[in-house]
């Protein structure tokens, strides 16, 4: 566990080991639950921690203290998610396994996280890889729960299912699922719902994919309370060109990230107009890093690194460039700090006989042409 | 297409994964353990996880990360800049004032107001710039300096297109102010030239300078007469041999008509001796009045708009756009709005002033594309390039939301329901957000996006660090202005879990009232009985004391509320409504059931005081609160603890004893 100081820094707190496999998800519950987090892991556990503030000062050497509330044990194979519900649900969260099941436990007294109780158990039929909230907290829409399988035997069957809650059954019941995903599914992810009527959901499978859902009314529909929905693909990126291994929402819902067995992370995001565009793309240059070999996290942004980086490669005599060349215009796509893209123009157009009275503002006007070193065609490197 | 690529310096792209987290602006980034194989070790793949405000959490398999460093990503760097904080704090007023006005004025003529919200906004920028270039050259650091230099340049490109689209599009001038508008626009930007104008001026005799003609030009070019022919009157008295020449020429370049800014000529008038003034240009040309100079000779055929001759000055224009308004000035200086496409258009080489100028050498760069569509009345594709080309949307935000104001926008209202404004003053407003303390700007962006500004407030504000109890009450402040009922309970809660867990009653107490949590408040309330219980003393005793109606919000409150009362009735002597109230708290079920001893003992004192307290029927009362309490024991339990039996022993002695001194003494008065 990281904290971020006052000024900052990012300083590791807290650092245990812990359950007998490998932890796939770690995941924080909402700050009014405390400082509450939650793992799963290959050996067939998920557990609940709590830090706690002890009367030593061990806050002031810089340490935290976590202890295990709980260990989830319902689970007889790996548990590959897991996850806390939004927030006006209470303090919920959901796990699904290797075996098909996904699972909803419910701390009832907030102020005790050792004891949660299984609230439901849905069958899935299929092997578990993921699961999504679905954040609104709308009145009009139940409570919701999208899973993802990687089961990869060959099978066309839709490897992404939505479970709405049933207010008449107390049940979680299978609404939808998404019949044209049939590759193995590694991520999924609701975005925020920013009050629409209608939901997106991001899926990673051998490409990204951002689904939305529009909730039929319910009175035309025939199955007894539970939502319909009319399903629609409205982006399909295969640009990691291999399989997509996890899909995220910025707060607002405008931006979504996706990493892959490309080695890189490609940012997504949709103009005024609804166009999803790739607008960023996040990847090593292959060099080892020079300095400090220490532990942390080093807030250094990206940009100022690769405006060194940039000018080590380009030289003193390189082209003194004003704005970044583009090559195909994106309305209100973009990403970043293009201004780190570039070398800076000269202050003084004639600096031998620099008279600082003199110095004039250097107009922007054209200078020679080139293009920064680092703005790569999409799919090179691929 | 290419897309705008981040290096992370140490990962290799062929060998490593990399994973990522988004935290409330920014993004971790940090490389895997893991290969690019995929399939098989799909099950290794550990993620980044969720930064809930300001912690951050990362699970390993089996093994730790390979690299030790995880990098934070931030988007909109230019919100970091120090030196740009003026142009965020002052241009937020100015948006403000903007917004308002359209609330209060609604109706009057507003193009006046407009352009002058549009100059206060370009003052900004330009004072913006000024900061920067004293950076720029009081910094002894060269990396400093040229990142300030390349702020400078940004800020002045900035204004550059601002300024044009103010002509163009807010004050929309008409055909005859509009050169002389486009003319104050060139001089005021292209000023690489000022260095030899001053020079040449400042020298001891300008007409013998070497660059003495290069400023005559200068002057001629930008349609600066007076200093032009200021100029030459210099020079022709050095040479009376050819004062006619010169004379002839003075005359020229003053009697060349200008528009005029008011309505005291019309257009027809303006253009008739524009042509009378042109023919005679051309004779004088044609009779070789100047053909023994080739240096007059030029300027006569720029006052004749010959085109080959005012590129041969090339040089001292510096700019497509220069040259551009150059060219109108002496060939159609009532040029109309509509009719400036024709002068830039791209492509035709023939008549593209960009093309003429450079030659059709290379192909435009961003500026050149921006101003070009502006020039082609193109607003929607200036602002496009604009967000493409700038490093941050302030620009785009302000100028969109600026011509919003001036109707001009209202044909890009597309089915997204968050029209272009909103779209780009929500992207400005969320990187606002991702700053420390910038984000306070942000709320205000917010509350002018009818479509999405609620939603995108709530989601932000509910993630600004809660560090301490005054940020918390600041960002509390802005949630109960706009009735966000949700995130003010949620803050609170926040607020009073933080504190219960570090152990403050008082201040967990006071946020869980705030946040209307009954249950929690009953928690803290247990909390504080019994640490009473324990310690014999009440903590916090301010705010105890001055619950008033928050009380109501849990019957555990209200007990400790009223029993604290008691205590305090009771340490100032007033014995009768202290008793009173102690057995109120019993006999209205008030005190839970497991206090009921400890109000019992508090009882004690009151029955052995000198004075009788207690009434025969109170007595009674207090007898019957003792008995349900000890009956429903078993004998057992009764004797199991030795101390609780001398306890109620003790209280049923002092107890008979006060109904009997209680008999004696309402007998007597009953009796007197």
């Amino acid at each position: 566990v990281w904290d971020k100081s006052e000024n900052g820094d990012w300083h590791c707190t807290a650092s245990w080991k812990t359950h007998s496999g490998s932890v796939w998800r770690v995941t924080w519950a909402h700050p009014e639950f405390g400082q509450v987090l939650a793992s799963c892991s290959f050996d067939r556990t998920a557990a609940v921690w709590e830090e706690i503030v002890g009367e030593s000062n061990d806050k002031l050497r810089g340490q935290s203290h976590w202890v295990k509330r709980t260990t989830l044990v319902d689970s007889r194979t790996s548990v590959t998610d897991v996850k806390f519900a939004p927030k006006h649900m209470g303090l919920m969260l959901a796990t699904c396994s290797a075996d098909g099941v996904v699972r909803i436990y419910e701390a009832p007294d907030v102020m005790n996280l050792s004891q949660w109780s299984l609230q439901h158990e849905i069958s899935c039929k299929l092997s578990c890889s993921c699961i999504s909230w679905n954040p609104s907290s709308s009145r009009a829409h139940s409570p919701m729960i999208a899973v993802g399988s990687d089961d990869n035997s060959p099978n066309i069957l839709a490897k992404v299912q939505i479970y709405e809650y049933n207010e008449n059954t107390r049940k979680y019941a299978k609404a939808e699922a998404l019949m044209t995903v049939t590759d193995p599914v590694h991520d999924i992810a609701f975005a925020p719902n920013l009050g629409r009527s209608f939901h997106i959901l991001a899926v990673a499978t051998k490409d990204v994919r951002i689904f939305t859902l529009k909730p039929l009314r319910k009175e035309l529909t025939s199955s007894g309370g539970l939502t319909k929905f009319e399903i629609h693909i409205v982006a399909q990126f295969d640009n990691h060109n291999s399989q997509v291994w996890r899909v995220s929402w910025n707060i607002t819902g405008t931006v979504l990230a996706s990493s892959g067995d490309d080695g890189c992370v490609r940012l997504w995001k949709a103009n005024y107009m609804d166009n999803w565009k790739c607008t960023g793309i996040l990847k090593g240059n292959g060099s080892p890093v020079n300095g400090s070999s220490q532990q942390g996290i080093f807030n250094t942004s990206l940009g100022s690194a690769n405006t060194s980086l940039q000018n080590s490669l380009n030289g003193s005599s390189a082209s003194r460039y004003f704005f970044p060349p583009l090559d195909s215009p994106r309305a209100g796509s973009r990403w970043s700090s293009h201004a780190q893209l570039l070398p800076p123009p000269p202050l003084i157009e004639h600096s031998c006989d620099a008279d600082t009275a003199n110095i004039q503002y250097p107009h922007p006007r054209r200078r020679c042409v080139a293009r920064p070193l680092t703005l790569l065609p999409e799919n090179e490197g691929v | 297409a290419a897309v705008p690529s981040q290096v992370v310096p140490g990962a290799d792209p062929s060998v490593r994964q990399l994973c990522f987290c988004w935290g409330p602006a920014e993004m971790l980034v940090c490389e895997t353990l893991f290969g690019r194989r995929g399939g098989s070790r799909s099950r290794s793949r550990r993620p980044l996880l969720p930064a809930a405000l300001s912690r951050c959490v990362a699970g390993t398999g089996e093994a730790g990360p390979s690299s030790s460093r995880v990098f934070v990503v931030r988007k909109d760097q230019d919100i970091y800049i120090q030196t740009l904080r003026k142009l965020f704090n002052e241009s937020h007023g100015i948006f403000l004032g903007l917004q308002r006005s359209e609330e209060e004025l609604a109706g009057k003529p507003r193009k006046a107001q407009l352009v002058q919200v549009s100059k206060n906004y370009r003052s900004v920028i330009r004072a913006c710039m000024e900061d920067m270039h004293q950076a720029a050259i009081s910094t002894r650091e060269p990396a400093l300096q040229s990142q300030y230099s390349t702020q400078v340049s940004i800020l002045s490109a900035m204004e550059l297109i601002w300024n044009l689209c103010e002509i163009l599009f807010v004050e929309a001038a008409a055909a005859g102010p509009l050169l002389l508008r486009l003319l104050d626009w060139v001089r005021l930007h292209v000023c690489d030239v000022d260095n030899m104008v001053r020079e040449v001026l400042s020298s001891e005799q300008p007409s013998k300078h070497e660059l003495f003609w290069n400023v005559v030009d200068i002057f001629v070019l930008q349609g600066r007469m007076d200093e032009a022919r200021h100029l030459l009157s210099k020079e022709a008295t050095a040479h009376p041999s050819s004062g006619n020449m010169y004379k002839i020429l003075d005359d020229l370049m003053k009697k060349m008509p200008v528009p005029s800014l008011g309505n005291t000529q019309t257009l027809t008038e303006m253009e008739l001796k524009w042509q009378h003034w042109h023919e005679e240009c051309q004779r004088y040309l044609q009779d070789g009045t100047f053909a023994s100079d080739p240096r007059m000779e030029s300027i006569c055929k720029i006052l004749l708009g010959d085109e080959d001759a005012i590129l041969e000055k090339k040089e001292l224009m510096t700019t497509w756009y220069h040259f551009l308004v150059t060219r109108l000035l002496y060939s159609h200086p009532t040029v109309k709005p509509m009719e400036l496409r024709f002068y830039a258009q791209a492509g035709n080489t023939r008549i593209s002033s960009l093309d003429l100028f450079q030659g059709g050498e290379s192909s435009p760069e961003p500026l050149d594309t921006i101003l070009m569509a502006a020039f082609e009345f193109e607003i929607h594709q200036v602002i496009k390039e604009c967000s493409i080309a700038l490093s941050n949307w302030w620009f785009v935000a302000h100028l969109t939301d600026l011509l919003d104001h001036c109707k001009l926008l209202q044909s890009h209202n597309l089915y997204f329901g968050s029209n272009m404004r909103e779209f780009l003053l929500l992207e400005y407003a969320s990187g606002l957000f991702s700053h420390h303390s910038l984000w306070q700007l942000g709320v205000d962006y917010f509350d002018h996006c009818p479509e999405y500004g609620r939603v995108y407030l709530e989601l932000h504000i509910e993630r600004i660090p809660l560090n301490t109890e005054q940020k918390a009450l600041k960002v509390l402040r802005i949630c109960e202005q706009r009735q966000m009922h949700e995130q003010v309970r949620s803050i609170c809660k926040i607020m009073a879990m933080k504190a219960l867990r570090n152990n403050r009653l008082g201040s967990a107490l006071s946020w869980s009232i705030r946040a209307k949590d009954a249950a929690f408040a009953t928690l803290i309330s247990d909390r504080f009985l019994k640490d009473y219980c324990e310690r014999g003393s009440f903590s916090d005793l301010d705010l105890i004391d001055n619950l008033g109606p928050s009380m109501l919000l849990s019957d555990r409150l209200t007990f400790l509320g009223k029993y604290r009362e008691f205590h305090r009735l009771y340490g100032e002597q007033r014995f009768k409504e202290a008793a009173q109230l102690l057995l109120m708290l019993m006999t209205a079920h008030i005190a839970p059931c497991s206090f009921w001893m400890t109000l019992l003992t508090d009882a004690l004192p009151l029955l052995e005081q000198k004075e009788v307290i207690f009434s025969a029927e109170q007595t009674y009362e207090l007898m019957g609160c003792l008995e349900d309490l000890t009956v429903g024991k078993s004998e057992k339990q009764k004797f199991q603890d030795d101390n609780e039996t001398t306890k109620v022993e003790m209280l049923r002695l002092a107890l008979a004893r006060n109904l009997a001194r209680v008999i004696v003494k309402e007998g007597t008065l009953e009796g007197s």
